[in-house]
């Protein structure tokens, strides 16, 4: 599902954030992405969302050629991807609703299949009850679990998360780890971003490890390895 | 490499109608146009209730809209004004013709009626060179100089009026051309040279206010585009979680377009609003004006027509600003 041959990504500032990595990841996998801080997780993400173009090498995402993706279709591209970024969180000028409803109007449902799917996905991460409130009244845990609600909302094949426990209580980062699994469970193919070593090793998936832009580490992890 | 089991190519789907494959979830073409326009209209109506929502930042940028497309209306209908003034004295112009002095009275009676027979004329009024002497003393004061003279110098003047149909001006100029070749009239002069300046200066004016119209239609695209780049800037989040979640450009661009497109509507209407109050505010005087000087003449409003094309023009004006500001400014809004 997700493909990467010998990509490279240099920034403009001339910053080496990957050293030309490959690996592939199949439909319906579940893989943690970890690494010191720097060492490319974001930049890899951002290739696959087109955020960022690779500097030598190919993605290739559900079988397609990213660098083929013209800027035009980059839309479309990325309403097959979900992602949960700490960054681009949830706009406060509307409702809970309204913020997971957007993916869904952008790609044009109608108002009733909107509805229809806004709650089913709102249901899935437990706040069904608070799809009228502002998110800004809503506790952290809350918030990440609307954004991964908008995330999976028109049911994208692929998921990605950056750092979506990263402040978090142990508690609440394993509740929303077990949200991730359950989509996996129905076939999404997950990618996350995460420092939270003791979680991953815990839930046993595959985990990439990278370092300075070179991926060190891909398979499972030994119970009870600390190391990132 | 991967988790057992994990190798399923097909995603069941949680819901069994609308259930996607691995691919992207389809919605019909129909759908999608009916939802496209549906976009439209709640982009529509939601940059409206936006505006409606900052009450003083939306009347500030709509009265400057107002205000600049004001001048230019209020110019106009002054210019139309003076046309139509100077249209209904030019339909009463008048030849003069100067009879040869030596030309016997019983031949100017004849020639006379042979005016009076003309289909262009409508009435011919004789002032003998007597009479035009004593015209010319009471209204030059020269009265005494004049007298002193032994020969009356004024010769004997018809002056003819033409018809309504012989009033304009090229026809009246045929006429006192065909006048020249009567034997008996020795020169003409048309009353009409004024008109004539007034046209070619109303035709200046026109221009100026063409001129005025576009350097301030170019100055309200600007402050549209401003308060739009702003309105972007201020709803950078939006535009960067739509873009990160799939949003086209087109459907970023919308509301923004609309904004501006609200903004110069309701300018319009405003300058409408302006333009009438000015109207109503001169309009009583200038009647009493034109009763005291036993003018029919009565001030034209914009109309109907006119207070359409200036509120189209308006909301023309704010949707092309609303979209220089976008065409600028959105594509630099990037999710990073
Ligand atoms: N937009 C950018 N311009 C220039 N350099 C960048 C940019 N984004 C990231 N970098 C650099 O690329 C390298 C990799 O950054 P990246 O954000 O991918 O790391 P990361 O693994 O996500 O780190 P963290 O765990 O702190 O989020 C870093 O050295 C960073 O400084
Ligand atoms: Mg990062």
């Amino acid at each position: 599902m997700i493909n990467f041959s010998t990509v490279s990504k240099r920034y403009e500032s001339g910053q080496e954030a990957l050293g030309g990595i490959s690996f592939d990841i199949d439909a319906g996998e579940l893989v943690f992405l970890t690494g010191h801080s720097g060492a490319g997780k974001s930049t890899l993400m951002k290739l696959i969302m087109l955020m960022e173009r690779p500097t030598t090498g190919q993605v290739l995402v559900g079988g397609r050629n990213l660098s083929r993706i013209r800027k035009s279709q980059i839309p479309y591209h990325r309403r097959q991807v979900g992602v949960v970024f700490q960054n681009h969180q949830l706009l406060f000028d509307r409702s809970v609703f309204e913020n997971v409803a957007l993916p869904l109007q952008i790609a044009g449902y109608q108002s009733r299949e909107v509805g229809r799917r806004v709650r089913a996905a709102l249901d899935k991460v437990g706040l069904l009850e608070k799809e009228k409130h502002n998110p800004i009244t809503l506790s952290g845990g809350e918030q990440q679990r609307v954004g991964i609600a908008r995330a999976v909302v028109n049911k994208p094949p692929v998921l990605l998360a950056d750092e979506p426990t990263g402040n978090l209580d142990p508690e609440l980062s394993a509740e929303i780890m077990n949200l991730f699994a359950q989509f996996n469970a129905v076939g999404v193919t997950v990618m996350i971003a995460s420092h939270d070593i003791d979680l991953i090793t815990r839930l046993d998936y595959r985990v990439l490890t990278l370092h300075k832009g070179q991926i060190i580490h891909d398979g499972f992890l030994p119970k009870g390895d600390q190391h990132g | 490499m991967a988790k057992s089991g994990a190798r399923r190519v097909e995603r069941p789907a949680p819901e069994k109608n609308n259930g996607p494959g691995a691919v992207q979830a389809k919605t019909s073409i129909g759908d999608k146009s009916r939802s496209y326009w549906a976009h439209h209209r709640s982009s529509f109506i939601s940059a409206c209730s936006r505006l409606l929502g900052a009450p003083v930042q939306t009347l500030m940028t709509s009265l400057v809209v107002a205000i600049a497309l004001a001048l230019p209306a209020t110019l106009y209908i002054a210019l139309n004004n003076v046309q139509q003034l100077g249209d209904s004295w030019d339909a009463n112009p008048k030849i003069s013709a100067y009879l040869n002095p030596r030309a016997k009275e019983e031949a100017i009676q004849e020639f006379i009626e042979k005016l009076r027979g003309y289909n262009e004329i409508n009435d011919v009024e004789y002032l003998s060179a007597d009479d035009a002497l004593r015209d010319f003393q009471l209204r030059s004061g020269f009265g005494e100089t004049l007298s002193e003279l032994d020969e009356n110098p004024l010769p004997p003047t018809l002056i003819l009026s033409p018809t309504k149909a012989a009033s304009d001006p090229d026809t009246l100029k045929r006429l006192g051309d065909r006048m020249l070749q009567e034997a008996l009239i020795d020169d003409v002069s048309l009353d009409m040279e004024w008109v004539r300046r007034l046209r070619e200066i109303m035709i200046l004016g026109k221009k100026i206010v063409i001129a005025l119209a576009a350097l301030l239609s170019l100055g309200v695209l600007l402050a549209v585009g401003n308060t739009i780049r702003l309105a972007i800037e201020n709803r950078k989040d939006e535009i960067i979680v739509a873009k990160l979640v799939g949003g086209t450009d087109g459907f970023v661009r919308r509301p923004f377009l609309y904004t501006g497109l609200w903004y110069g509507l309701f300018g319009g209407l405003l300058a409408a609003v302006i333009v009438g109050l000015g109207y109503m505010s001169i309009n009583q005087s200038v009647q009493r004006l034109a009763d005291l000087y036993n003018s029919g003449f009565r001030l034209q409003a914009l109309g109907i027509e006119g207070n359409l094309t200036l509120i189209g023009l308006a909301t023309l004006i704010g949707l092309l600003g609303a979209w220089l500001a976008v065409s600028r400014h959105l594509s630099q809004i990037e999710p990073r």
